[in-house]
């Protein structure tokens, strides 16, 4: 019974409040008077949007469309108007805005007509297609379209399926509440999954600081008869809930930044995630709800299951905020985000509304010089070396910081957590990265342009060689024409003799030019490889908030006169 | 900007420093039982000169002056200071040592976190090159009471060649070299004949070595409070106790024992105290073991060949030198490139 568990580096042990919010069942969440859906909320292409401002629409109707290859459909949680199609702030501390669809509820929560599948004959690649139309991201924070990740490697098979109920994340229960409670159901999800994966064993990893989710999991695998299916409790240590730290965990394999975990027979799904699969194939309800925990300086922390869309301060009145609450944080404390207002939506992402307050969650104290002293080294659960990036990152040394594996960084927060001079290191890193991408971003632009000015000069070059050549011919021609006409003038024909064709050795050489220019712009792709690719919502509105700072600077410096 | 995480460990400078500060206490206990309180003068009169000196540069550089004169550490500079000074020393060297290490070898490269070598083994080179008669007169263990030690720190008249000798380390060296003399009236005599005298003890020096052992009680004590890790100590003794057994081995009449070296000096101080320094010391795992080895085998060499009356100071200053070299060369691998 006892499985051979492996060790991630570092990690470290906060306070995890985790009792608090776990004494009551999970509870139902009222209809509010809005509710604002976003329509990006996934990794991937942005949804467009499916109805107009006026539209009645039902439960589970399909508001937004999933766009490309890799984006996820997204549906109106209740039946009612559609008052608006237009930009709302998100959950996000950049207060940017972003398309949304804001329906106000009609009161009778109808549903509209679903449709179901029997996944257990299904094809697979039939059962991904429903699944992105049934807007069915992972729950664990990531928010990454699940069907994309439910295609097994090449091989065509999986080797083991790690299903993620860690929960490492102080304060946050949801995951907990769901095992507690909705066991039976997410084991369909599972069973469903590992269907699709072809996979042949199911790990479920869940952190040993939750006993009663580990025997309810545990009684409902039992209960179900399936095998090959097994509960694992994990050593409580933050991150253990980082899919690669808790794939490290169950399997010993650690997959490196950047590369696909079917390639190395494993694949990782959060349990809320396995919940909604099943609640999409089983009943055809698409992704609408979450559970979310609502946390921190409230009087009665609790589950609820919430509608997506529903304006946080609605959810969190629920639990009775203390008067002194001056924040809403989306996530734990270690890696949440802090919301730009009350009134923000909940999304897929939302596992967690931690109430803060200033005495809550205090400024930390002055930042000090760093010392070295490694710690954040000892703590980081990639093997890195902080201090070494931050001192790099400092001083804009960017292509210093990637050699020291800048965007291995998963900003868990570990390194923040145990620094002694209180320098916010994960926030240098984000800074870091940020500026990268901003410049990879540029770079293609000017690479775009570079290209177009490139072959700008070669049609006008071959234009002119055509011209030449055209001329040459001609030239040619009257010369002939002139010879069988007489052999009178001969001298006038060399006189006037056409222009050069231009060497042939030219073209041979522009066409090595043209190639080693063509590798050294796939070497240069190589050596940096593109971290703009598949950004989740909120990284992507972190380049936006800082681009909108960054062009709004030289105006500032402008309008101020000189000092 | 996002700021997670909203939450940190109670882990601070201060603390750090402190638990350092603590840690020497054991030594100076044994400093203070068998050479008398004079060394706590010494602890007194660096402190408040590295304290000063931080002050005014603090002010002059523009910085916050509570908050880097409470991170304590000029204090732990000025402890060290004091402690690989003779206790006898001048007030003035004292003062000069710490403020040559607060000022010049700390503040002018950038105050805290910033200073290349270790400054307290700065200010130990740069006095003993600039002032080898007063950095080398060490009294043996009981000898001065507490009055002439104060008379010889604060003034008045220093016959201190009169009343004193060299470090055992010196004296040891001293005698192994006059032995290996045939016009010497020590020729032949074995290396425990030699220890035979008043000034040493069990393994080391007498008195001396249970100030070593003291700095070995705090410094394990520092890796279970995981201020410091086990790589620089063990690499330090390791290494110095190879490199020791390696010549003693082939010559016991010329050189000194392995345990001898490690009890002798700065040894255990350096082990645990002055290489372990973070800011001026190596960081990676590997680098720790390469970067405290080097320090151990220039110990021997300077200590078996050199001048001077003990080396760790030197070899410490050397390696500080390869640190950003080492630590670049020595970065282990991150998550998903291991090789295993």
């Amino acid at each position: 019974m006892l499985r051979k568990l492996f060790k991630f580096h570092g990690g470290v042990k906060p306070q995890t409040n985790k009792t608090q919010s776990t004494t009551e069942p999970i509870a139902s969440v009222p209809l509010p008077d809005r509710l604002v859906i976003p329509l990006h909320q996934a990794v991937g292409g942005h949804p467009r949007p499916l109805v107009q401002p006026g539209d009645h629409v039902l439960k589970g109707q399909r508001i937004g469309g999933a766009d490309g290859n890799l984006s996820s459909a997204v549906h109106a949680s209740t039946s009612g108007i559609v008052r608006d199609v237009a930009q709302a702030v998100m959950p996000h501390t950049s207060g940017l805005t972003t398309l949304s669809v804001i329906i106000e509820p009609d009161g009778e929560d109808r549903w509209c007509e679903l449709e179901k599948v029997n996944y257990r004959s299904t094809p697979p690649d039939e059962l991904r297609d429903f699944l992105r139309d049934a807007g069915v991201v992972g729950l664990g924070g990531a928010v990454f379209p699940s069907y994309a990740k439910l295609k097994p490697g090449k091989e065509g098979k999986l080797k083991t399926l790690v299903i993620n109920g860690a929960e490492c994340e102080p304060f946050i229960t949801c995951d907990d509440m769901l095992m507690r409670e909705r066991a039976s159901d997410m084991l369909k999800g599972i069973v469903a999954m590992r269907y699709m994966l072809q996979a042949e064993e199911v790990l479920i990893g869940i952190e040993d600081n939750k006993p009663e989710a580990v025997a309810s999991v545990q009684a409902a695998i039992k209960a179900s008869g399936e095998t090959g299916i097994e509960a694992v409790a994990i050593p409580t240590r933050y991150p253990a809930g980082g899919a690669k730290q808790l794939i490290r965990v169950l399997t010993g394999i650690e997959v490196p930044h950047g590369r696909r975990s079917t390639d190395f027979g494993v694949q990782c799904f959060n349990v809320g995630t396995a919940f909604s699969i099943f609640e999409a194939l089983e009943h055809g309800r698409p992704l609408i709800s979450r559970l979310v925990t609502v946390a921190g300086n409230v009087t009665a922390p609790r589950n609820y299951d919430v509608l997506i869309g529903t304006p946080m301060d609605h959810l969190v009145r629920l639990a009775g905020p203390r008067p002194d609450t001056d924040r809403y944080i989306m996530g734990g404390p270690m890696m949440g985000v802090r919301m730009p207002g009350f009134d923000v939506p909940v999304v897929k992402a939302t596992n967690c509304v931690l109430v803060g307050s200033a005495t809550m969650f205090p400024a930390p104290p002055p930042e000090m010089p760093c010392i070295r002293c490694g710690e954040c080294a000892k703590a980081c659960p990639a093997d890195l070396a902080p201090f070494e990036m931050y001192w790099f990152s400092r001083s804009k040394n960017f292509g210093k910081a990637q050699e020291y594996h800048l965007f291995d960084c998963i900003e868990c927060g570990c390194c923040s957590f145990v620094c002694p001079s209180h320098i916010p290191l994960v926030d240098y890193f984000r800074f870091s990265k940020s500026e990268i991408w901003s410049r990879e971003r540029e770079k293609e632009s000017a690479d775009g342009a570079r290209d177009r000015f490139e072959f700008k000069n070669f049609r006008q070059e071959r234009e002119k060689q055509e011209k030449a050549e055209k001329l040459a011919a001609k030239a040619a021609a009257t010369r002939e024409k002139v010879a069988t006409e007489g052999a009178a003038t001969p001298a006038a024909a060399d006189g006037e003799a056409a222009p050069k064709p231009k060497p042939s050795g030219d073209d041979a050489k522009r066409a090595l030019i043209e190639a080693a220019m063509e590798k050294a712009r796939q070497q240069k792709a190589q050596v940096a490889p593109k971290n703009t690719d598949h950004l989740a919502p909120d990284v992507e509105a972190d380049i936006a908030a800082i681009d909108a700072r960054r062009n709004a600077a030289p105006a500032r410096a402008a309008d101020t006169p000189d000092a | 900007m996002n700021n997670s995480p909203f939450v940190r460990k109670a882990a601070s400078v201060q603390s750090v420093m402190l638990q350092v500060l603590l840690a020497l206490v054991p030594a100076i206990a044994a400093y203070v039982w068998f050479f008398g309180a004079g060394i706590l003068v010494q602890l007194a009169i660096a402190s408040a000169a590295a304290l000063a000196g931080e002050a005014a540069m603090l002010a002059i550089r523009g910085k916050p002056k509570a908050l880097f004169l409470t991170d304590l550490s000029a204090v732990v500079t000025a402890w060290l200071i004091a402690l690989t000074f003779p206790p006898i020393a001048p007030w003035w060297l004292t003062v000069t040592g710490t403020l040559l290490a607060v000022v010049v070898v700390k503040q002018l490269y950038g105050g805290l976190g910033q200073n290349p070598f270790n400054p307290a083994m700065a200010a130990f080179c740069l006095m003993i090159v600039a002032y080898p008669a007063l950095m080398s007169q060490w009294p043996a263990a009981g000898q001065l009471d507490f009055k002439t030690q104060l008379d010889l720190i604060f003034g008045g008249l220093r016959q201190v060649d009169a009343i004193t000798g060299a470090t055992p380390l010196d004296a040891l060296r001293t005698a192994l070299r006059s032995a290996a003399n045939p016009d010497s009236q020590l020729h032949g005599l074995r290396t425990s004949q030699l220890m035979d005298g008043p000034a040493f003890g069990l393994l080391g020096g007498k008195g001396s070595e249970w100030i070593a052992l003291g700095y070995l009680v705090g410094g394990l004590w520092l890796i279970r409070q995981r201020i410091i890790t086990w790589h620089i100590p063990a690499a330090f003794c390791g290494a110095l106790f190879a490199s020791a057994l390696l010549l003693w081995g082939m010559r016991p009449d010329a050189f000194a024992s392995p345990l001898f070296h490690l009890a002798s000096g700065g040894a255990m101080l350096g082990a645990f105290f002055i290489l372990t320094d973070p800011v001026s010391g190596a960081t990676t795992p590997r680098g720790k073991l390469l970067f405290a080895a080097g320090a151990a085998i220039f110990t021997y060499v300077i200590r078996s060949f050199g001048a001077f009356p003990d080396g760790v100071a030197f070899a410490t200053l050397l390696m500080n030198i390869l640190v950003p070299l080492i630590d670049m060369k020595t970065q282990a691998p991150v998550f998903g490139h291991k090789k295993d």
